[in-house]
């Protein structure tokens, strides 16, 4: 049984905003709009001055998903409730093992030290004066999408619920090679440990060879600075890996010949499998696509054309086609790709759909460069065993009911 | 100050053995990343490749020199990380019997009174492997592979309502219980700094590097 709770929160948060969105969310406002359609009033007077601080418009209101109030949880981005690619930085997800600390720009300091020549303090203006980089990237929890690794899974799950620890920003930052090239690396380092300043202080071993490919020491997001929630006042940034990789809050790093075997990476986010062995240093997020509309808690309130939209991306480079499936994976035809289509980031697909009417199951798949396509479930539990819970980028399948009512349909479609 | 203090160096300079194609490999990454900092640089491609961060825009010198040398009391102040050889562990010990102490006082109110009851993931006991079937257990007995872990974990963010409060010897106390607990030592063993490393976990080959690589293979 799914939390009641959280579906209908997320029912209410899709339902505001409705004409605006210039999409129909219930049946009753489909009944409304097809009975009487009122001319959009005047406006009466003038409108609102400037002002220092935007707001939103009143009808549209999204919200992140928020698991248990306690210091480990995590809050969902509501992916089926935005367009285009950049998620806006009040509603990027949220994953903390410690809560999010109060730490202050003239208090920052991150300490460089271990294998090096020169070990090193940098307070926050030294980062942010060295040559800096902006890049678009997603940033996904590897437990992202867990809820859809499951045959028996909910029917009732909306995108926010299953894939919404999954965003996308432009990070702006230093180049921890930038940073490695100052403090002057010693022969025989292979390794970094980095270290957050949380009060579970998260720390993960990075490979060197992935340190001085994209990895940047990041502080802005999106054109401001990065939020308290989001790793205030600078970030590890390792452009396509598992998020917890990313280590927020950053106040150490260290350099080493050897990986420390933290927690995290050994009696957490390693990967058991059917054959009594468990994956280790499962970094980098494999090419997924998911559709964002329709799905749950959508209703289609007529036939006719229908946009199917949706997100696809692959930690190991650049999305090269997303096919969209609307007979339950028979036949597939390549959806649209919004350019730019960038590296290890998010690409928004399209594909235009004239809906029968009748019984439908769609659903999308995602291609990378490296040649991978996205697996359906049975190909991924037979891969890996049906216990294993992250790095879940399985095919998600979508039913639309006669009645225009979409719900999750994997079960049905093994 | 800090309850573990400084850590002599020498204790890191510990080399284990690495793949020598890994080594290659570092050092020519580390080759080209210097040869790109001094050669002329020609980043037109950058726009599109959204990769290649690790070269120096154009005129870069080879050090900027920004930042202040690291205290050396800093380091020892915030570097707490121990490593499976034992790198990092301070002086001090402690045995299972005084760990059931302090692990009752400042454990057991979210893990239960055993190590079993919760709320709090489970410490004790436990299967985590074996095909199919329901959820396994994953616990300090079944699944970590390396006990210094526990002196890397405890210290930075236990007890989640003071974090690094508890001493040396507490410490390898409560870690001495834990692992007496889930059968590994005996009910009598004393920890310190060359005897926890020593301990072999069960689970420790276990452990798999990760094969997926891309390209058409579902792993």
């Amino acid at each position: 049984m799914r939390d009641r709770g959280l579906s209908r929160r997320a029912w209410l948060a899709a339902t505001s905003g409705a004409v605006a969105a210039g999409l129909v969310k219930t049946r009753f406002d489909a009944i409304d709009l097809l009975a009487q359609q009122a001319p959009m009033p005047f406006p009466p007077a003038l409108g609102r001055m400037v002002s220092q601080l935007g707001t939103r418009a009143p009808d549209e209101q999204p919200r992140r998903l928020t698991g248990p109030p306690v210091p480990s949880s995590q809050s969902y981005t509501p992916l089926h409730l935005l367009d285009g690619i950049i998620t806006p930085a009040d509603l990027h997800y949220e994953r903390h093992h410690g809560g999010v600390p109060a730490i202050t720009a003239a208090d920052y300091q991150l300490l460089i030290h271990g294998m090096v020549e020169r070990p090193t303090v940098f307070r926050l203006a030294d980062l942010k004066r060295f040559p800096a980089v902006s890049r678009l990237f997603f940033l996904e929890c590897s437990g992202n999408g867990g809820p859809g690794y499951n045959p028996n899974a909910a029917k009732d799950l909306t995108p926010q619920q299953m894939d919404g620890l999954l965003s996308t920003s432009e990070w702006t930052g230093v180049p921890l090679a930038t940073l490695l090239r100052e403090v002057g690396v010693r022969p025989g380092a292979s390794w970094l440990l980095a270290e957050g300043n949380d009060s579970a202080h998260m720390d993960r071993s990075i490979p060197m060879e992935k340190a001085l490919d994209d990895a940047i020491v990041a502080y802005a997001q999106n054109g401001e600075a990065i939020r308290p929630e989001q790793g205030y006042p600078a970030r590890l940034f390792l452009p396509g890996w598992e998020g917890n990789t990313n280590i927020k809050w950053i106040r150490r790093i260290e350099v080493t010949d050897q990986p420390t075997m933290t927690r995290e990476e050994t009696s957490k986010y390693t990967d058991p499998l059917d054959n009594g062995t468990a994956r280790q240093f499962s970094f980098v997020m494999d090419a997924k696509s998911i559709v964002t509309f329709p799905t749950y808690p959508w209703v289609l309130p007529e036939r006719g054309w229908w946009e199917i939209r949706g997100l696809a991306w692959s930690g190991r480079g650049r999305i090269t086609r997303v096919d969209v499936s609307t007979d339950g994976g028979r036949t597939w035809a390549p959806a649209e790709l919004q350019r730019p289509v960038l590296p290890k980031c998010t690409v928004r697909f399209r594909h235009l759909w004239n809906w029968s009417g009748a019984d439908s199951v769609i659903m999308s798949r995602a291609v990378d460069e490296t040649g991978y396509t996205q697996p359906t479930y049975s190909q991924l539990a037979a891969a890996r065993g049906p216990r294993t819970f992250y790095h879940a980028n399985n095919i998600r399948p979508w039913k639309i009911a006669r009645d225009g009512a979409v719900t999750f349909a994997l079960g049905e479609t093994l | 100050m800090s309850p573990r203090g400084g850590r002599p160096t020498s204790t890191r300079s510990h080399s284990r053995v690495r793949p020598p194609l890994l080594r290659v490999a570092v050092a020519a990454i580390l080759a080209v990343s210097v040869a790109a900092c001094s050669a002329p640089n020609n980043s037109s491609t950058s726009e599109t490749e959204g990769v290649a961060l690790a070269q120096s825009p154009p005129g870069a010198p080879a050090r900027f020199a920004f930042g202040k040398p690291a205290d050396s009391a800093l380091v020892a102040l915030w570097a707490r990380d121990v490593r499976p050889d034992g790198a990092g562990l301070p002086p001090g010990k402690g045995s299972a019997s005084q760990g059931k102490g302090v692990y009752l006082a400042h454990c057991a109110m979210c893990h239960g009174p055993t190590g079993t009851e919760g709320p709090a993931p489970p410490l004790v006991g436990g299967d985590a492997w074996g095909k199919g079937g329901p959820p396994k257990l994953q616990t300090i007995g079944s699944y970590w592979p390396y006990a210094t872990t526990l002196f890397d974990y405890i210290p930075r963010a236990m007890p989640q309502n003071a974090p690094g409060s508890l001493t040396a010897d507490e410490t390898y106390a409560v870690i001495a219980w834990l692992l007496a607990s889930n059968g590994i030592v005996s009910t009598d063993a004393v920890l310190d700094a060359s005897t926890l490393p020593a301990v072999r976990m069960p689970a420790r080959d276990r452990f798999v590097r990760d094969n997926r690589r891309g390209g058409p293979e579902i792993r």
